[in-house]
This record gives C-alpha cells, structure tokens and sequence, in this order.
C-alpha cells in the first residue's frame, strides 16, 4: 500500500500517479482507477508515453524461472515490485532492465492503452449506498469505493478464487486525492472532523483487500491539508510505504542556490518491511526530484 | 509466570521483538494466542521459519491459535451473515457494540487449556494494540479489554501477556499517548525500542531500553538497561552503547 502525501498543487504526486499507471499498461497488468476529482477517462487520457526499446529480453527462461511460487497470500504490495510475472509478454514493448522509461512531453497511445482491462470508480457517478449492505460505520464513499474494489479483485479472479483461471495478473490500483472533501470526508478542512476513523478504517480493510489478492495500490492525498497530526500518524502505520513529495513553489526554497537543479524534495517516510526481520537499510535519505520536459527524475 | 510485558517502540519499527517473543514461546511448549493485527500470517511465518519455528506446524498441534485481524475484518465486512453462535472477534467495527468484549472471549477461549492439554502456560501476545484506536475503539475500551486478559491470562491461568504499542516523543495522538501510559503503569516488564537520536545509521539501528518494575509503587526502583542494537536476517545483535562492531 504506497501511500503518497501531495505537493501542495498535486502537479508532481498527480505525475507519480500516471507513472504508476502507465507502467501498469506496459507490463500487462489490470488497471483500478478511482476518484471523486477527475472522471478516470480522462486521467487515462494523460498518461505518459513509454521509450520503446530495441533490445529485447535476454532469454524467455529466466523470466519464466523467477515466478513466484502460488501462494495467494503472498500478495505484491509495493508498488514498484512487480517483475515476477506470470505472463509472458508478447506485445512489441520489452523489457530493458528494471521498470521502463517515459516520455513525459508525449501521450500514450489509445491503443496501448486499450489493451489491458481498465477498471473505474467515478464517486460522482456512483450508485448511492445500498441500504442492504451492513452497517459498517465509516464514510459511504469510502465504504462504496472498497465494495467495488472487492467486487473487482472476487469477480476477476485476483485473489485466487477462480481455479479455472490459468494466467494470473496483477491488479493495480490507483485511488487519487483521498480524504479530501470531494469524498465527502471533512478530515482535510478541519481540525476535529466529524468521522476522524472513516479514513484510517479505510486504509485498514484496504489493506486487508491487497494482502489477500495480487495486487498493488497507490494512493494521494492531500496532506498538506490534514491538520490533525495524529490521523497522519495512525495512517503512516497503516500504510506499507509512505512518501511525501515536497514542491519547491511558491515557497522560499525555490530561490534556495543548493536547489536550484530540483523542482522539490521526496521525503521517504516509511519503507515496507515485508516477510523479514530486517529494517531499513537504504544508503541515503536525501532525495530531491526534477521534472524536464521528458522525464522526471528522483536522485 | 503471570507477567504482563509491554514492547514499546518510537521513531522505529520495534516489530522483531514480536517475532522473537513468538518464536520464543512457542519453542518453549507454550500454549500462544496471537492477535496479529497488522500483518498477514504468511510474514509471520515467514519471519519466524528464519527464527527456526513453524507456524503452521504449532498452528496444526494446536499449540498456536492465530488470530488474523486483516483476514477477520473482511470476513466480517464482505462475507456472509455471522452465526449467532460464533461472533466475530472484531465485531466492534460493524458498530454494533462499542466495546472490545468479542475480542476478549476469542482470547479467553483460546487460551483456557481443555482437560489433557500438555501445554506449558498460556501466553497472549497482540501486534498491535495501536492499531485498535485507528479501527475506531476507545482508548478506555482498549484499557479494559487489557485488564480483563490480565485478570483471565495472568492471573487465573498464570500465564504471560505480551503486547506491542507504537508511541512517539511529540505525538499529537493523545489517545494513543493516554493508552501508552496507562499501559506502562500496569507493565512488570517494559522493552522500549529507540530509533537514534542523531538519525539514521546502518550500523546501529535503534537502542532498547529495558525497564524491569520491582515495585508497582516507585518508579525510582525500576531497574533500567540500555542497550544499542543491529538487526539481521536471522537475529539481533545487542551491544552496549557506543560499542557497536562498525567502531570498534
């Protein structure tokens, strides 16, 4: 579960977000698009174009040896983990080395686009909750979004209950500006909202949703706003990796001379710690991200 | 016997005590409730076959009774209506009870041993209570769902508790602060895991602190030992301060 804390405009975590997606369709996998902002036609409409490379895969059995034993409980939760695929790739893009390369400048093709199964989740053009469903106590968006998401992992056979199914894929899932009042949640505009558990039991049953199946989740919120500190905390937690993206504009590091390469800083507030007793062990902290015209870059 | 143990972490992830805990009790022959409310089952074990135990062989024998919040959360919300007989041990996040009752019985029943059980004392270890107040239960509810599995747990069935908190220096949380305090008042042993004042360093990951109670009464008789850590694959390396293998 990647947790992301928007810049203060959302114009960089809005950019992470496409990336997770866009990758998403190049590897094959199956898309989950939510939000109450934008309708996800549109943000599908953006997503940036990949670098098609030449060089293709070394050898069709290597990828085919590092499968991952089954095991459904074994699901993938970060989000740039994923190259142990089931399926072998047979449209034109390749892989290079790990992950692809986009072209931010460009637009990806409709046809790429079209060919994975995109999943949406529109809040505006949802059906209200129904009133046969349990009490669950939390925020009816909320509530609305996790039965759909439910649906999809139980009906497209993610989380193992289909043995017919032959291929396993991974479903990725991307839920934007969460929290934020669109939902219908107040815990970004006020410092005592009415409901503070709605969010963090989200989060909870969300994650309880991408343990039991294949597949990873990313999600943005606006932080910035949440005033309460101490939902920050119980959500930071919650969630398997949290990262802050930290824009430089309008504030006075963007005159800062040490910055003047970088468009903002990445605050890694917490990494996975999955299946080991080990903890952290990255090598260095302090990272700051650019965008240019083609690429973004995290260094 | 009939201790009550608090692991306390801040600023760090003081999760490997749980696993050693588990590992460590159940190579013992004690008879474990685990209320794991963070992770799956499969990083547990996972975790704990590098330790050198099998979950699912201690689950089989019916020496480790595994409770999955995650698992039992969904089942609750997505599955089908619960039988009258069996109630949920989360019960309280469908909101139709505000107290943390379901939970305890779960415990209670778990841990009280039928005739011919060869188990050594019960033990009840919970990763982690924290988690409770995100899920909406009072923090007065989390108190008294803990004192009803000491009185039952410590001292009637002369076992072990064994609990994980997470707290922090400046955390606006107070509800979890309160939670904690009450907690540490009513410890007979506390494991505090320190991340580093200064920072992040790949040699020395945090320090521990251990606080033994001699008397529930002062304070000022606590015995206290601190100790700096490194984490491993398969263990954990204790030092004393400022002598970690990277200095000297």
């Amino acid at each position: 579960l990647v947790f992301t804390e928007e810049d203060k405009y959302g114009l960089y975590s809005n950019l992470l977000f496409k990336y997770f997606l866009a990758e998403g369709i190049v590897c094959g996998h199956d898309l989950f698009v939510a939000s109450a902002k934008e309708h996800p036609d549109n943000i599908l409409k953006e997503l940036p174009a990949p670098l098609l490379d030449d060089s293709y895969r070394k050898d069709l059995g290597d990828e085919a040896a590092a499968v991952k034993s089954e095991d459904f409980q074994d699901s993938m939760k970060i989000a740039w983990r994923y190259q142990n695929l089931p399926k072998i790739e047979t449209s034109p893009t390749t892989y290079t080395r790990f992950g692809h390369y986009y072209d931010v400048s460009k637009k990806m093709s409709p046809e790429l686009c079209q060919s994975v199964k995109l999943h949406s989740f529109y809040l505006h053009e949802e059906l209200p909750f129904e009133p046969k469903m349990k009490t669950w106590n939390m925020n009816s968006g909320y509530a609305r979004l996790l039965q759909s998401i439910q649906r999809i992992i139980s009906q497209e056979g993610f989380d193992g209950s289909d043995p017919q199914k032959k291929q396993r894929n991974v479903l990725r899932i991307g839920i934007q500006s969460l929290g934020s009042i669109l939902w219908g949640d107040d815990v970004c505009c006020s410092d005592a909202p009415e409901d503070p558990q709605s969010l963090t039991k989200f989060l909870y049953v969300l994650r309880g949703l991408l343990r039991k199946s294949l597949s990873a989740c990313i999600i943005t919120v606006p932080a910035h706003l949440i005033q309460n500190k101490a939902i920050m905390e119980r959500v930071t937690n919650l969630s398997d990796v949290v990262v802050g993206l930290e824009s430089f504009i309008g504030s006075e590091r963007e005159t800062n001379p040490l910055y003047k390469d970088y468009h903002g800083l990445v605050h890694v507030h917490q990494i996975p710690q999955l299946n080991s007793l080990i903890c952290d062990v990255s090598d260095t902290k302090d990272l700051a991200f650019r965008l240019k015209r083609k690429q973004f870059t995290i260094e | 016997q009939g201790k009550f143990t608090l692991l306390r972490d801040s600023r760090t992830d003081g999760s490997f005590l749980v696993h050693h805990f588990l590992s460590f009790y159940l190579r013992a022959g004690c008879k474990v409730c685990f209320v794991a409310l963070l992770q799956s089952f499969s990083h547990y074990s996972i975790v704990a076959q590098k330790l050198g135990v099998s979950l699912a062989a201690a689950k089989e024998r019916g020496q480790l009774v595994f409770l999955e919040g995650l698992k039992s959360c969904l089942d609750l919300l997505f599955g089908e209506e619960e039988q009258p007989g069996q109630p949920s041990p989360l019960q309280f996040l469908s909101g139709s009870s505000c107290d943390l009752r379901a939970l305890f019985d779960f415990v209670r029943v778990s841990l009280s041993a039928p005739a011919g059980d060869s188990w050594k004392g019960p033990v009840l270890l919970v990763d982690d209570l924290s988690v409770l107040l995100s899920l909406g239960a009072a923090p007065v509810a989390v108190l008294d769902f803990i004192h009803y599995c000491r009185v039952c747990v410590c001292c009637q069935l002369k076992g072990n508790v064994v609990v994980l908190v997470h707290s922090n220096e400046d955390s606006e949380d107070e509800e979890n602060e309160l939670l904690v305090n009450s907690l540490c008042h009513h410890s007979d042993l506390i494991l505090w895991a320190e991340g580093l004042a200064t920072g992040f360093c790949k040699d020395v990951h945090g320090q521990i602190k251990i606080i033994k109670r001699l008397s529930l009464r002062q304070a000022e008789q606590d015995l206290v030992q601190i100790y700096q850590y490194k984490i491993q694959d398969r263990n954990v390396t204790f030092f004393a301060r400022g002598l970690s293998a990277a200095v000297l």
